[in-house]
């Protein structure tokens, strides 16, 4: 069984719940064109009239998509890039995250969006940052960002599935650079469920997307020195596993969060506060934070980003010192 | 002129196809006078300290009740705006219903006392819930009529705003959306010549909206908005057109503001009192009933009837609302998330 990288298993997805069901179709900018990641490459001829170029308005692209999951279609859209969702602020903010709470679930949104998020691609500032928090921060929208490919196709579904507006953050480093052999492998496809994916005994790592995958690496060299991480692959940013977060915390009493998001209100925040709240006993250590700084965007040039970015290394030495802790 | 019970409708002006019946006629009177009477009844309570916030329609009844009944109601979709009160009557929005709005109630079929009163939404009546965020509306009335285009459904989606709200970029993006895939859009701008306090001529350089449409190729028509039968003589030909699948139509009401923006307001600060005297002779209500009494098409004790009736029907719909049981704290909690499969 071959493997399937992040792109692969997006495409691949899409093209399964186009198949499975009629009410599906996708809006976004290039998309019958294949998109600019390739992610819905010859759906468009596959799929006539289900794969639509929106105009570069990101604003009614989520927009309408409201409207068609009202209606009763199951629309997915994709915002090329992250940092351009914005525009759509007001429409997923001021009346997806809302829809069935001010009709006491009367009117209800089955949709997605889509949409590629993260740096590590030269993208500078506007096609690398991370945007997780400003959504992840409004009761009503679902925020899901996985890391592995078996997830991608399983969360994705289960994205699709689900009668409510789910945010589903695609890590465009990981497009092609993460692949999986995905029979077998573990998939998660509840929303709402984050997964140890690393047990150890010395400190617990907290990752999404491409900092899961540096702190997995991380976890492995670390290892060899005799310290051993549990890393935890969160998954679904909004509404956090809270149940397993603490699990996961107690079970070492020391916490490292990673997040390539900015510091300051950044989702570390929030885990942190949940795990000081209901764990503060259990710790051994203050919980560690490893962020972007606190510099507006990501900066373009590689010298710079990668200053901007935690990698495996620095998660290595932050890791390093709450184990001496 | 005398009251005759023939009916001798002014032909030259009407289009044959869209003729009114004489019960089409006197439901928009009594369409027009329920809406006016609800706010002026919610207007009251708010100033006895009993309904915390009131925004109204009040002189915009012709437009809405106009438009409101060139739709189906119950099969087409309405995303309609905070003043469209006349839309949700015609629609079928009952008075005691209405008033459980105005007051935040928790049968408020609305939002349950969630929403501020006057953000309308009904799923069984096909009124898209909505915010206080302007324009964003008009975009999901696009999504639902592309729905319904994929679909095959010949439904029309009818959305309406304030002038106001055509300066926003949602504005911009609906009619372009729509315009390229020729959906079932009506777009329906009541013009009453003030955003708050900003006058139209604050808010864009051109003298109608409606100018606006030859940019998105689409049709559009400017309409007097304080004559109910002409503004159903506009909306409904577009409406039918849109449903045999001609695409959008952009259709501006000339209304008037008779009141502040809202009772939080007072727009004797920036409105000028010639102006508020000028209008007040032209009340559409008013000059509806002028108009069908001067053609004869209904002797006036039948107008008077029609009258009294709404009267009674607010007067006992404000006093059982205001029995009706208040939200408790926890009834802000659930909902947040539909649970289960997607229906």
């Amino acid at each position: 069984m071959a493997e399937v990288s992040v792109i692969e298993a997006v495409h691949e997805t899409l093209d399964e719940v186009l198949a499975a069901d009629e009410r599906v179709f996708l809006l976004g900018e290039d998309l019958e064109a294949g998109g600019v990641f390739r992610a819905t490459d010859g759906l468009s001829a596959k799929y006539p009239g289900r794969v639509l170029d929106a105009p570069l308005a990101e604003s009614s692209i989520i927009g309408i998509t409201i409207g068609a999951a009202h209606y009763g279609q199951r629309p997915i859209a994709e915002i090329q890039f992250a940092d351009f969702i914005h525009a759509g602020f007001d429409q997923l903010c001021s009346e997806a995250s809302r829809w069935s709470w001010r009709t006491r679930g009367e009117q209800y949104l089955p949709m997605v969006v889509r949409t590629p998020w993260g740096g590590g691609v030269h993208g500078g500032q506007h096609h690398s940052q991370s945007i997780e928090a400003y959504y992840a921060h409004m009761p009503g929208i679902k925020v899901v960002a996985p890391s592995f490919p078996a997830d991608y196709r399983s969360l994705l579904k289960a994205a699709i599935a689900d009668p409510n507006p789910v945010l589903f953050l695609e890590h465009k480093r990981t497009y092609r650079l993460i692949r999986q052999e995905v029979e077998g492998a573990p998939a998660e496809d509840r929303i709402g469920k984050s997964r140890i994916t690393r047990h150890g005994d010395d400190l617990t790592v907290f990752a999404y997307g491409l900092m899961l995958h540096e702190s997995l690496a991380a976890a492995e060299e670390l290892a060899g020195e005799g310290i051993e991480c549990t890393v935890v692959d969160l998954l679904t940013l909004n509404p956090l596993d809270r149940e397993t977060i603490l699990e996961a915390a107690r079970a070492t009493g020391k916490v490292l969060i990673v997040h390539e998001d900015t510091l300051t209100g950044g989702l570390g925040g929030e885990l942190a506060g949940i795990i000081a709240e209901h764990a503060f006993e259990d710790l051994d250590a203050p919980i560690r934070r490893l962020a972007g700084p606190d510099v507006p965007p990501m900066p373009f040039h590689e010298v710079m980003e990668s200053a901007f970015m935690p990698d495996r290394t620095k998660i290595a030495a932050a890791a390093r010192d709450l184990a001496a802790y | 002129m005398t009251a005759s019970q023939t009916r001798v409708p002014r032909s030259s002006e009407m289009l044959d196809d869209y003729l009114l019946s004489e019960e089409q006629l006197e439901s928009m009177y009594r369409y027009m006078l329920l809406s006016r009477r609800l706010e002026e009844r919610m207007m009251t309570l708010n100033r006895q300290g009993r309904a915390d916030f009131v925004i109204a329609g009040a002189g915009q009844e012709a437009a809405q009740v106009g438009a409101g009944m060139a739709l189906k109601a119950g099969v087409d979709y309405a995303a309609p705006y905070y003043r469209d009160l006349g839309v949700m009557l015609v629609l079928g929005m009952s008075a005691r219903e209405a008033m459980l709005n105005a007051l935040g109630k928790l049968d408020d079929p609305n939002s349950f006392g969630r929403q501020m009163p006057s953000h309308w939404g009904s799923a069984r009546r096909r009124v898209l819930t909505q915010s206080s965020v302007v324009a964003t509306q008009l975009v999901h009335a696009v999504g639902v009529a592309l729905g319904a285009k994929m679909r095959n459904d010949p439904i029309v989606a009818f959305a309406s705003c304030g002038e106001g709200s055509t300066s926003r970029g949602d504005f911009h993006e609906a009619l372009n959306f729509a315009a390229i895939h020729k959906l079932p859009v009506i777009f329906f701008v009541e013009n009453n010549g003030y955003a708050i306090s900003e006058r139209t001529e604050k808010e864009m350089p051109v003298p109608h909206v409606a100018d606006r449409a030859s940019a998105y190729g689409i049709q559009s028509a400017v309409v007097d908005g304080l004559d109910a039968i002409a503004v159903y003589q506009t909306v409904r030909p577009a409406v039918d057109q849109a449903r045999r699948g001609a695409g959008p139509f952009l259709i501006e009401a000339k209304c008037f503001r008779m009141w502040a923006h809202s009772s939080d307001d007072d727009h004797r600060r920036y409105r000028p009192r010639e102006e508020l005297e000028n209008w007040a002779s032209r009340d559409p209500i008013a000059l509806f009933r002028t108009r069908v009494e001067e053609d004869c098409l209904f002797p006036p004790e039948d107008l008077d009837a029609i009258e009294s009736g709404v009267e009674v029907e607010v007067r006992a719909a404000a006093k059982w609302a205001l029995d009706q049981p208040d939200p408790t704290p926890e009834d802000m909690y659930g909902f947040i998330y539909r649970e289960g499969d997607d229906g």
